[in-house]
């Protein structure tokens, strides 16, 4: 080793010290496995979207183009699949619903509507959603 | 990504995760689900392409799939930073998100405008 003549100087840029993080971080704490499992929520319902227009698509093309998109529908994975995809989208809707509160302040006569009033609301909203989509779309069971 | 933007990307995550959390599972039961294994009957191949057609549909369906993209857009990148630490790949990150998003999105308006 060759000793530098001014022991202060050095050839590389300063860093400032940052404590590594290692990828898991979020695995030894379950609120940070859920926080995690939220955000994983988002492709998903990126699926949801996307999946929904291929049905557009679908009909767009014709009787029997939409026949082959309801058959794949009934594939075994495929229906596996979106059972999978129900139960993540739930995980999503219900953690969005229980969080509203904390993204909307909402005051009435300069008093605050409590947090279970507009967790309630939200979830009224959702039957309500669900109860036009069903009236919408169900002929027959 | 600017201050300026922020917010506006912010509205459309918040917006898109209130619409698909309304609106997604019901969507998912009964179009991918229940009509699949013969639960429930939806309406014929005539009555929804009709039904498709409408302008409030086209609005809507397009309305649900923007904005989820968008959600997914804003909500991984955010997932991509914290969850593995990827904040050095801020800027490409954000253009490989959003810029998919915006894609779709003019896809979807394509599809609902001119194709169906």
């Amino acid at each position: 080793m060759v000793r530098a003549v001014n022991p202060d100087y050095t050839p590389h840029h300063p860093k400032w010290y940052r404590r590594r993080i290692p990828i898991f971080w979020w695995i030894r704490k379950r609120a940070y496995v859920k926080f995690i499992a939220r955000e994983l929520t988002s492709p998903f319902v990126a699926y949801a979207a996307a999946l929904l227009l291929m049905q557009v698509w679908a009909l767009a093309r014709g009787g029997a183009a939409y026949a082959r998109f309801l058959a794949w529908l009934q594939l075994g994975p495929v229906l596996i699949w979106h059972g999978a995809l129900l139960i993540i989208l739930l995980f999503h809707t219900v953690t969005w619903l229980n969080l509203a509160p904390k993204a909307i302040v909402l005051h009435v006569r300069g008093r605050r509507i409590p947090d279970a009033a507009v967790v309630a609301g939200h979830y009224a909203a959702w039957l309500a959603v669900s109860t036009f989509l069903v009236w919408l779309l169900v002929r027959g069971w | 990504m600017g201050r300026v933007k922020e917010p506006i990307l912010w509205a459309l995550f918040s917006g898109g995760g209130m619409v698909a959390a309304l609106v997604l599972p019901a969507l998912v039961f009964l179009l991918w689900i229940a009509a699949p294994l013969g639960w429930v009957t939806l309406p014929s191949y005539g009555e929804l392409v009709e039904l498709v057609r409408h302008p409030i549909s086209r609005l809507s369906i397009f309305a649900l799939a923007s904005l989820s993209f968008y959600h997914w857009a804003h909500r991984f990148r955010y997932t991509l930073y914290d969850g593995l630490q990827l904040y050095h790949l801020n800027e490409l990150i954000a253009v490989l998100t959003y810029g998919s998003a915006t894609l779709l999105t003019l896809a979807a308006g394509f599809l609902l405008v001119a194709v169906v």
